[in-house]
């Protein structure tokens, strides 16, 4: 017998009464919902900038390798993704568009289609993802409604930079990915 | 060693011990206050615990869900009975693809399977990437608890690590400098290794995807950069629907560390173009447990080790002194499944006060199991040092002349016994326990003097 079939005998052997699968109810937040979202993404350590700021912001970090694949972006950046994630190595920044944002706790969509690279968030040294700001939503039950059986080989919440607290617990922005995140809400 | 006998180890550096107990509290508040923040809170426990309830009776034909739909999203799956197979199946992976080298982001059943050592035998370099996994890695350590590898060290022994294994100034304890220096050792890694290996913390039914959790962003880093993404899944992380990650992501970071969500969130469903993802389907020792009526329950479990950070054992006495992969509470339940004999102290390292039940995300009732473990263990191996004493005192209780005459005997013992005999090696009740003061009469004799 294979492992698998032994695995499966083995819990089927276990008798047990049916336990039904619970339906999730729609849990409301209070508070404006752009107010929160914001909120929340500081606590996270990052940063929220309208697009005035952003455009301000950008000419004085001098970045010499940008990747932008935002929508709202297109001619920001000066460098176009290569085959090979690891020539990302020095990428200093990377733009890209988020599909929507989380309240409760920061947390915001994006799929292979925003990504490009499933690589491009994480070893980009500086993340910026735009924001539709009508596109937020209150909880992560309506951030999975929205995501719903859409079929992408990859998607992931992102909430914030890399961070660790694994030094006596002091918190440190910028572990192994980005180091830092600015949402820009358009 | 048996869990006092390690637990007297770490109280030895009182100072240490102290900050421990502190830190791990200090996280436990953090727990408290964030999850206070959400007026559902007690909903979404019940929910998690709902769901997993009907994982456990409904876990072969999930799991089947789970191999049907990964397969066909190109993902190849693998099941093993036990570590040793878990290990090989690993390994044949890595020689096919001629892999010296690996990088690793957390895993606790990996930990679990001891393969970090089966790998090395074999001369494949592993690097573990979690910041503290790669500290206690250096140490030729395990980590010390489930979220918080290297809660165990101070500062200035990381910098006098780093100092010798990274080249970093001498002296220099400051968690920024440490954690850069960490950064650029371990990206050099991630961009040489052409295999990754990552934990899972939740695997869909209904899509086959799984979902991997970070705060550093080193499992994406890892695997993104890799040709191959090797996935290890012990089979209770199945959850069936894609919506059920609604309830747990919103109940892991609060219960872990406080914070509302990790900053990634990776849903892997199918490999990148060109690339391969592989997962190992684990039992070593679930369905054994899934068996066991009492203790079933503990499969529930989601590794947010909140249960740990509540202890007031585990703070004080270190996660090294329980010995097991998991320790804390809930590897006290964990583990005497796996080897009842090796982790037959475990589930007397606890107060039965029951916090650990009261903050568990998925409201396994961690302090009765521990309570039925006692009973096991004691029926299996008997107990021995407080055997005597207590059958000695059931007999004294019984008899109202016996408690009389005991009761003098014992408050002029008490005076005059040496303390020698008192904390004797045999008498283990002794042990950090300290006698009360004997009053001058007893309860009966002030009655009747001070009686109107």
């Amino acid at each position: 017998m294979s492992s698998r079939e032994k695995i499966l005998a083995a819990i089927r052997g276990v008798s047990s009464e049916s336990k039904s699968l619970p339906e999730i109810p729609d849990f409301p937040l209070s508070g404006d919902l752009e107010e929160v979202f914001s909120q929340s993404i500081l606590g996270n350590k990052g940063e929220i900038l309208s697009k005035a700021e952003f455009e301000k912001w950008l000419p004085s970090m001098n970045f010499q390798k940008v990747i932008s694949l935002s929508a709202h972006f297109r001619t920001t950046g000066n460098l176009t993704l290569p085959e090979d994630p690891h020539e990302l190595e020095d990428l200093e920044l990377a733009i890209l568009d988020g599909q929507f944002g989380v309240a409760e706790n920061g947390a915001i969509w994006l799929e292979d289609t925003n990504l490009g690279l499933r690589a491009l968030p994480f070893i980009t040294e500086h993340l910026v993802i735009v924001l539709d700001r009508s596109k937020l939503v209150e909880t992560m039950h309506q951030g999975y409604d929205l995501v719903g059986n859409a079929h992408s080989g990859f998607g992931l919440f992102i909430a914030g930079p890399s961070k660790t607290a694994d030094i006596e617990q002091s918190l440190v922005i910028g572990a192994h990915g980005a180091k830092s995140l600015r949402v820009v809400l358009v | 060693m048996s869990h006092p006998e390690n637990a007297t180890e770490f109280l030895k550096d009182q100072a240490k011990a102290k900050w421990h107990d502190e830190t791990l509290w200090f996280v436990r508040d953090k727990r408290d206050r964030i999850s206070k923040t959400i007026p559902e809170w007690e909903q979404l426990r019940d929910l998690a615990s709902q769901i997993k309830d009907n994982v456990l009776v409904n876990l072969a034909s999930y799991l089947e869900d789970f191999e049907r739909n990964a397969l066909q999203n190109g993902i190849k799956i693998h099941w093993a009975a036990d570590a040793e197979e878990h290990n090989q199946h690993v390994l044949r992976i890595l020689q096919e693809k001629n892999c010296k080298a690996i990088v690793k982001s957390k895993s606790i059943l990996t930990e679990e399977c001891h393969l970090n050592p089966y790998l090395e035998k074999e001369g494949i370099e592993v690097v573990d990437t979690d910041l503290g996994e790669r500290i206690v890695q250096f140490l030729n350590q395990p980590p010390s608890h489930i979220v918080l590898p290297a809660i165990h060290l101070k500062k200035g022994e990381i910098s006098d690590l780093f100092h010798e294994k990274l080249h970093t100034e001498k002296g220099n304890e400051d968690p920024y400098y440490l954690t850069q220096a960490a950064r650029i050792h371990l990206r050099e890694k991630f961009l040489g290794a052409k295999v990754a290996i990552t934990g899972v913390n939740f695997g869909i039914a209904e899509t086959g995807e799984f979902v991997v959790c970070t705060n550093e962003g080193n499992a994406d880093m890892g695997v993104h950069l890799a040709d191959v993404h090797i996935a290890c899944m012990g089979i209770e992380k199945i959850l069936p629907r894609r919506k059920d990650l609604g309830v747990f992501l919103r109940l892991l970071a609060r219960s872990a560390t406080g914070q509302p969500i990790t900053n990634y969130n990776s849903h892997f469903r199918s490999p990148s173009p060109g690339k391969e993802i592989h997962i190992v389907l684990v039992d070593n020792g679930r369905t054994a447990q899934l068996a066991r009526e009492k203790f079933k329950n503990s499969l529930k479990c989601i590794r947010c080790g909140a249960c740990m950070n509540t202890c007031p054992i585990y703070r004080r006495s270190g996660g090294f002194s329980y010995g097991s992969t998991v320790p804390g509470p809930i590897g006290s339940i964990l583990s005497p499944g796996l080897d009842m004999k090796k982790h037959s102290t475990l589930p007397f390292a606890s107060t039965l006060c029951g916090s650990c039940s009261d903050v568990c995300p998925v409201k396994i009732n961690i302090h009765e199991q521990l309570y039925e473990w006692r009973q096991e263990i004691t029926k299996t191996h008997g107990e021995f040092g407080k055997g005597l004493s207590m059958k000695l005192a059931n007999g004294i209780f019984k008899s109202p002349l016996a408690y009389k005459i005991s009761g003098n005997l014992m408050r002029a013992a008490l005076r005059a016994l040496p303390d020698s005999m008192i904390y004797h090696p045999l008498n283990t009740w002794g042990k950090s326990r300290n006698l009360p003061e004997t009053p001058t009469e007893t309860f009966q004799q002030w009655y009747k003097k001070n009686r109107p």
